[in-house]
């Protein structure tokens, strides 16, 4: 069993499971920190954006002015955004059968994978995970089409010229497998291979493996996966979370007695606790609203908004914003709203039962109703005549290097009133404004990051007690910035084997068993004899029938009849030739019985020598010999069948026959 | 109705008893016609909706009454009255009928408190002989068959015998087999029911109140009673364990009382034969194996020495301290707490005040041996002892700073004043070992290392050097550490950073002690770095609720006791720079969605103005802030606690003239006024909380004459009074009252002071002469409000209300003149209307009162009767005697009803 490990990204993970003989693939992130490296893509043309000066080597030689600006002492790559693929030279990913997804931010790879590597199994993942994952990649697709850039940079990957860039250019790894965004129609033709599952639904593998989702509590239809033969288990765990937020619990029990489990996407900002981070985003934004000023909230379109709404909505009233507007702008908000009230049964027990009252299981249904929340596909449009200050937007995407947030920042940059409040942790808050520098508004940075922290996931791992934990290396040491901080890494026993980009493990696992059936009237025909108490054993002669990785064992074929009148068959046609059985035999031979029941036969003159692996009983007289071993006994007498025979019968009665 | 004449015959003399009771049957009988001549009825007799007269029946104030009446008004319980003597054979009969249950057993327990007052007061002998039903109810109980025993009634009756036995004359009316039947072992401790505790607790509680002279002692040592408390020591109810102990220690004390008087060597040997026993039953168990034994005799011991400071104590401390010397040696140290408290106890008495060796030796040894967590409490009573070796004293302070001098070695901090950590080096590793071992451990031990020493910080006799700076960095490693800022070297640091990562606990008690730090603090130099980590703590946004509410508090000790350097003046270097940075930190939780920060962050401002609003730093830094224009938008808040200390901060700042500048036009609370818009909450707010803190407000405005106030007084209280006349919280109204108070003091002067050593005052003589006073009150229809308030449902607004009528009606005695202008008529029809509002018709008005009237009204009125009336506890009623029999009585025949009902 091996674990190919195709992505460095501890959250949006990619590898690849090879389990008897298939070949699964663990999710397919797509790391998108690389968009950081270039300029921001403005919705509306910027004179500041277009005005930045070129960048060129200490020497003066400006070639790669056209490629490469500067802004605030930093450099951008000025070109359409591209993001760093899984690895795809690391295992033929044709062969892969099939690809399990835990969450609609661990499928954003999925077209790269599906549409150009040759890829002919199946995707499996929930409803809920495909119809968002959908959304997403319609916005990132939308985001990065309606604002066409005609040139592309590529000089810059050249490996001796980005030896000379400044960092993070000179640092940033793998640069020529960087790719820009897929279309829409690899999206749908990605999306079309996938097949949906609910949660405790098994799902046969070519009949030898069985992969069932179960609830992760992250995000709608978040999902971890069992991964289990008759005898082994894997369990796969990926973003998940223990708090009470909108999605259905995190099914735990189900991860007890597992041989691996592959532990991925914990939380990115263990010392950040959710609950505070939301008291901060609330304080900070009334804060700003009542000075005046409007709030920007960078965003993906769907998940941790769903929970700040409703924060949003009981206190709003509270803080006296019930005049403010909210703005929610991404070219699916309308969808992403809507899908979020349809999934009842994949939602907290609270909210699945609004829907028996019947309410709509999420608030914001109320603040679309009364106003308060305003939704637009985009800055243009509708959105400009109801355009009101102060204001709340929410809009993405959450790097700042394209979506309609990059308007806001050009927008509100300047004023100290305003406030953009990051609460996704994907990104660094520092590198995504670097490109809008200098900034007058205010900086806030609350990340919501609701998954596993290392108490939790301690907490966790005693409850299930997997044999093996594998994870991402970031998990088994404290993070760079607070190595004093022990309690920042995974805490188990036995330590946990760990994984980089491009690694291949070897799992720990012996393949120790296999299950066979027994066909019914074959079963009928055994004939058990207990040997010991608790103990039956039965002799079986079958043929071993298998198909589909299932063994199953079949009565053998009755001996042809010998028929009259007809010609016989030869021997050979006759498969398998079932000859009578010998009985077979067990227990051991007691010297001293034995010898007493020789002499009570008759037997004079005996002689008992002891050898290394048993004993030797000499019969002078006869100048017989047995020689009596553990596993077996023999008899050597010079032609005299019938002495040899009578020892043979006296041997006999002192073992079991069956 | 009752007969008085009879209300105080219960103590007289045998031979006059029953001519006396004959004659109360007759009086209760016929029932005549002196009977109904009677003053007002004592308070037993009330019923419960039978509102108070105020007023006063003439006849009643013709007659005048003796002095034993006006005792027997005061304290009804002392006495049995006659209406409970003619219940209490049916109580008792009902008592030990097996077919009635008695449902409530808190009736039982009150009426043994009143059996209590009563046998306290007088002679239990006489109350047995004239109620004679007592002694058969103690004897029914002793025949009732097993089975038809109630627990309840019977702990009931051994209380009671107990009870009436604690007098000698008494007990021996009672010896014969009843007491020995009840207490001896033949009695209940052979019977099935001995297995429900509460009889096991009677039984004991009987015997303690027995156990009072020589008889009684004879009694127990007889009964064989005393073998029997010691095995209830290990009882498996811990209030029968702990009262068998008790109990012990009494018989104990009792027994030594008048033997070891006036010997005070006396020798073990020569003690009574009760007290050797017992001592020789605690022998034993200091030396048996199981901890459970010697804890009960540690127990034992604690209380001995706690409660009886006799010398022979000492004999006794001498004779068993080697055996409790002797428990160190074991390992484990069993029983450590018992230990701890035992130490801690003969300590603490009198009688060893002179140098103990062997119990300073014991203290020491126990220090050094035990953990630390167990040592704690020990090292923290040794301290606080008045009198203790230097030497021990220098070890128990080293034991407690322990873990702190662990935290800052691990986190390499300065190793504090020379010396010091030196001290406290012993035990280190075993400290650190303790700090590591466990998350709960570590956290169990520094909170009550700060717990210790915070208490210890404010005592006189706390050590001396006090390390002020090496505590103050300690804890703001420790707070450090719990934020996870600290980033220290160590294997052990590190190890302690993420044992304390995030710990409120530990938080919230390093932040108390913080506090407390201020107090004695000379180093200036410490200021920047407590009010860093107190600035971070409350940034952090990982900060809960309570941990930035201790915060707060830490903050408001350390600005407003701080040091300052010498030749500062006000606010020291550091205060402006830290106020800078605080504002925004206070708006951001004025905004928090938690109301519970929201309160914190509001009555730190209260506070914080309430100190500083003087000083021109504080003032400018505040009011360049937003905070005031937040608190004013938090007088509108969906909580209600944050609306009312809204309101309170508000008031405050209000006063200082601090509040939001009236530059921000578009805010219409502004342009109405503050005033306008506490008294909008005082007339629309549905919960009593803010309505109650804006008639505190204005009470304080009054007061202190605020300016928006000072305009127009009277108009202010009027409108005022209006509201809160018809408020349903009494609260509200009480506060109201209140307000009238401050009111009358600034225009009538000061109501004279009640204690004749107070200063007094200069006499501050009305503005307008009082008359016209009068009329002005009358037309703010103050006189309205208050008798309105005299008649009112809750009690302390009567009281209140009556207080201010009876200073009106002095204040308004030298106005004799307006008594004869009076119009009778007025006077009668007003006097019909307060009596009608008396009897809880308060919907007709008063009419138009003048000051005439109202004087009138004033006179004719027992106000001082009732004042002492609305004295009592309202609840008099119920725990009458007689109602509590009642209650029993009535439950049986609704209970017999429902048998009925069956058929």
């Amino acid at each position: 069993m091996k674990l190919y490990c195709l992505s460095g990204h501890p959250t949006l993970p990619c590898n690849i499971l090879k389990f008897k003989s298939t070949t699964i693939m663990l999710d397919c992130g797509l790391d998108m920190t690389s968009a950081l490296n270039f300029l921001p893509l403005p919705l509306v043309q910027s004179p500041r954006l277009c005005n930045l000066p070129g960048w060129s080597l200490k020497d003066g030689n400006a070639f790669l002015d056209k490629e490469l600006k500067e802004c605030s002492g930093h450099v951008f790559v000025d070109s359409v955004p591209e993001f760093c693929l899984p690895e795809t030279e690391l295992i033929d990913l044709s062969t892969v059968d099939v690809i399990l997804i835990s969450n609609y931010h661990c499928m954003m790879a999925l077209p790269y994978i599906t549409e150009h590597t040759g890829f002919t199994g199946t995707v499996y993942a929930t409803e809920p995970t495909v119809q968002i994952g959908r959304l997403l990649m319609e916005e990132l697709v939308n985001f990065i089409e309606r604002v066409p850039k005609a040139q592309s940079a590529s000089l810059w990957k050249n490996k001796d010229i980005q030896r000379l860039l400044p960092s993070p250019l000179k640092d940033a790894v793998e640069v020529s497998t960087w790719r820009r965004c897929y279309t829409m129609q690899e999206v749908n033709s990605a999306l079309s291979k996938i097949q949906l599952v609910g949660y405790s639904q098994k799902i046969e593998l070519f009949g030898v493996v069985q992969v069932t989702p179960l609830s992760s509590g992250y995000a709608l239809g978040s999902s971890n996966w069992i991964i289990q033969s008759h005898y082994e288990k894997v369990s796969y765990v990926s973003g998940s979370s223990l708090l009470t937020t909108h999605p259905q619990p995190m099914d735990q029990a189900s991860l007890k007695n597992s041989d691996v489990l592959v532990l991925t996407g914990l939380t990115q900002i263990p010392t950040a606790n959710p609950d505070g981070m939301v008291g901060e985003f609330c304080s900070n934004l009334a804060l700003t609203i009542r000075n005046g000023g409007n709030v920007l909230v960078p965003c993906y379109p769907s998940g941790v908004i769903y929970d700040l709404l409703e924060c949003l909505y009981q206190y709003i009233d509270s803080a006296g914003l019930s005049s403010v507007p909210f703005y929610f702008i991404s070219p699916v908000a309308n969808s992403s709203l809507e899908f979020s009230q349809i999934f009842a049964e994949w939602l907290c027990h609270n909210k699945q039962s609004k829907v028996y009252l019947p309410e709509p299981p999420f608030p914001h249904a109320e603040l679309i109703q009364t106003n308060k929340l305003k939704h637009y596909p985009s800055i243009h449009g509708d959105f400009s005549n109801d355009f009101r200050q102060p204001c709340v937007v929410f809009t993405g995407h959450p790097s700042l290097r394209f979506g309609d947030v990059v308007h806001f920042m050009e927008l509100w940059g300047k004023s100290s009133l305003n406030t953009v409040i990051f609460t996704e942790p994907d990104f660094s808050y520092l590198e995504a404004l670097a490109p809008y520098q200098p900034l007058a508004m205010k900086c806030i940075y609350c990340p919501i990051d609701t998954r596993l922290n290392f108490i939790q996931v301690s907490k966790l791992l005693k409850e299930v007690q997997p044999l093996h934990v594998v994870c991402p290396e970031q998990y088994t040491q404290p993070p760079p910035a607070q190595s004093h901080r022990m309690d920042l890494m995974i805490d188990c026993q036995p330590p946990p084997m760990s994984y980089r980009r491009a690694e291949v493990l070897a799992l720990p696992f012996k393949r120790r068993y296999e299950k066979i059936e027994i066909m019914p009237e074959l079963a009928d025909s055994l004939v058990p004899m207990e040997i010991k108490p608790g103990i039956s054993l039965a002799t079986v002669s079958a043929v071993l029938h298998t198909k589909d990785n299932k063994h199953v064992l079949q009565p053998p074929p009755r001996p042809a009849q010998p028929a009259s009148g007809k010609k016989r068959k030869r021997m050979s046609d006759d498969v398998p030739d079932c000859k009578v059985l010998k009985p077979l035999l067990s227990g051991s031979i007691p010297v001293e019985q034995f010898v007493q029941s020789l002499e009570k036969h008759g037997f004079s003159d005996i002689k008992v020598e002891d050898t290394a692996k048993g004993h030797i009983v000499l019969l002078q007289e006869a100048e017989t010999l047995i020689q009596i071993e553990e596993d077996s006994t023999h008899i050597i007498c010079d032609n005299d069948e019938m002495l040899r025979v009578r020892l043979r019968d006296l041997v006999l009665k002192f073992l079991q026959k069956f | 109705m009752d007969s008085l004449v009879l209300g105080n015959h219960c103590w007289l003399p045998d031979c006059l008893l029953q001519p006396l009771l004959t004659l109360r049957e007759q009086t209760l009988g016929l029932g005549t016609q002196a009977d109904r001549k009677l003053p007002a009825p004592t308070p037993g007799h009330l019923q419960q909706n039978q509102p108070l007269p105020v007023f006063p029946n003439p006849l009643c104030q013709s007659r005048g009454s003796t002095d034993a009446e006006c005792q027997r008004n005061e304290n009804p319980g002392l006495i049995m009255d006659p209406e409970c003597s003619r219940l209490l054979p049916a109580f008792c009969s009902v008592l030990v009928d097996p077919r009635q249950a008695v449902a409530d057993d808190t009736c039982l327990e009150k009426l043994l408190d009143w059996f209590k007052t009563v046998t306290e007061a007088g002679s239990s002998l006489l109350l047995l002989q004239e109620n004679p039903c007592l002694v058969d109810l103690l004897s029914h109980v002793l025949d009732l068959k097993p089975q038809d025993v109630s627990p309840r009634v019977l702990s009931f009756s051994l209380r009671l015998a107990g009870m009436f036995a604690a007098q000698e004359d008494c007990f021996e009316y009672l010896q014969g087999q009843l007491l020995l039947g009840l207490f001896g072992e033949a009695g209940p401790l052979s019977w099935a029911v001995w297995s429900v505790p509460t009889v096991r607790s009677g039984w004991i509680q009987g015997l303690k109140s027995l156990a009072q002279h020589p008889g009684g002692l004879h009694f127990l040592g007889d009964s064989g009673a005393v073998d029997a408390l010691f095995s209830l020591q290990g009882d498996s109810s811990l209030f029968v364990a702990s009262a068998a102990s008790q109990l012990l220690v009494h018989v104990l004390a009792l027994s030594m009382q008048d033997k070891a008087e006036g010997s005070p060597s006396l020798k073990g040997s020569a003690w009574p034969a009760c007290a050797q026993k017992i001592v020789a039953h605690v022998e034993a168990s200091l030396c048996s194996t199981t901890a459970l034994q010697i804890t009960q005799a540690l127990n034992v011991l604690t209380t001995t020495f706690g409660r009886c400071h006799s010398p022979w104590t000492e004999v006794l401390w001498g004779q068993l301290s080697p055996l409790v010397a002797h428990l160190l040696d074991s390992e484990p140290v069993p029983a450590t707490h018992s230990l701890v408290d035992l130490l801690l106890s003969v300590a603490r008495s009198p009688v060893f005040a002179s140098a103990d060796c062997t119990l300073w030796e014991t203290i020491a040894r126990m220090l050094s041996c035990l953990s630390p967590m167990q040592t704690g409490p020990l090292a923290l009573g040794t301290l606080k002892l008045q009198h203790c070796p230097q030497a021990l004293r220098s070890q128990a302070f080293g034991v407690l700073l322990q873990p702190l001098a662990c935290i800052l070695r691990a986190t390499a901090q300065a190793p504090g004043p020379p010396g010091l950590l030196d001290e406290t080096t012993q035990g280190c590793s075993m400290t650190v070992d303790t700090l590591l071992s466990s998350k709960s451990a570590c956290v169990g031990l520094l909170c009550q290392t700060l717990a210790h020493l915070e208490e210890l910080q404010p005592l006189p006799q706390h050590p001396l050097p006090w390390p002020q700076t090496l505590l103050v960095e300690a804890v703001v490693i420790i707070l450090r550490l719990c934020d996870g800022s600290a980033a220290p070297s160590s294997s052990e640091g590190c190890r302690l950073c993420g044992t304390l990562a995030g710990c409120i606990r530990v938080q919230r008690a390093a932040l108390g002690f913080l506090g407390t730090l201020t107090l004695g603090t000379s180093s200036w130099e410490l200021v920047p770095q407590v009010f860093a980590i107190l600035l971070e703590t409350l940034k952090s946004p990982a900060s809960s609720p309570t941990v930035l509410k201790k915060a707060f508090q830490a903050v408001l000790h350390w600005l407003l006791d701080s040091p300052t350097p010498p030749g500062c003046s006000d606010l020291g270097p550091h205060t402006p720079l830290f106020l800078r940075e605080l504002f925004p930190v206070l708006q951001k939780h004025l905004c928090s969605p938690c109301w519970e920060v929201r309160d914190s962050a509001l009555e730190f401002l209260t506070h914080l103005s309430m100190c500083w609003g003087g000083e021109a730093n504080f003032r400018e830094v505040l009011l360049a802030s937003d905070v005031p224009k937040l608190a004013w938008q938090l007088l509108r808040d969906p909580e209600s606690y944050v609306r009312a200390s809204a309101v309170t901060a508000m008031g405050q700042l209000s006063s200082q003239g601090l509040q939001a500048a009236s530059d921000s036009p578009g805010h219409p609370e502004v342009q109405q006024g503050l005033v306008g818009e506490l008294l909008h909450i005082l007339s629309v707010d549905s919960e009593g909380f803010p309505r109650r803190a804006v008639t505190r407000v204005f009470t304080e405005w009054l007061r202190n004459s605020h300016a928006d106030v000072v305009q127009d007084t009277e108009w202010f209280v009027a409108t005022v009074l209006q509201m809160v006349s018809r408020d349903l919280d009494w609260e509200v109204r009480a506060q109201g009252l209140e307000l009238v108070q401050v009111f009358l003091a600034q225009t009538l002067g000061q109501p004279n002071p009640s204690c004749p050593y107070a200063v007094a005052l200069p006499k501050v003589t009305p503005p307008s002469p009082l008359p016209e006073v009068l009329r002005t009150l009358c037309q703010m229809q103050i006189f309205d409000f208050a008798f309105r308030a005299l008649f009112d449902c809750d009690r302390p607004v009567a009281q209140k209300a009556c207080d201010l009528l009876l200073f009106l009606r002095n204040k308004s005695a030298p106005c004799s003149g307006l008594q004869e202008a009076g119009d009778s008529s007025d006077v009668a029809s007003v006097e019909a209307t307060l009596e009608r509002w008396q009897v809880g018709e308060q919907g007709q008005p008063l009419g138009s009162l003048e000051p005439e009237v109202v004087l009138a009204a004033l006179r004719s009125m027992d106000l001082e009767g009732l004042q002492s009336r609305l004295a009592e506890s309202s609840d008099h009623v119920e725990k009458s005697p007689q109602s509590l029999l009642q209650d029993v009585l009535a439950t049986v025949a609704l209970l017999e009803e429902n048998v009925a009902d069956c058929y």
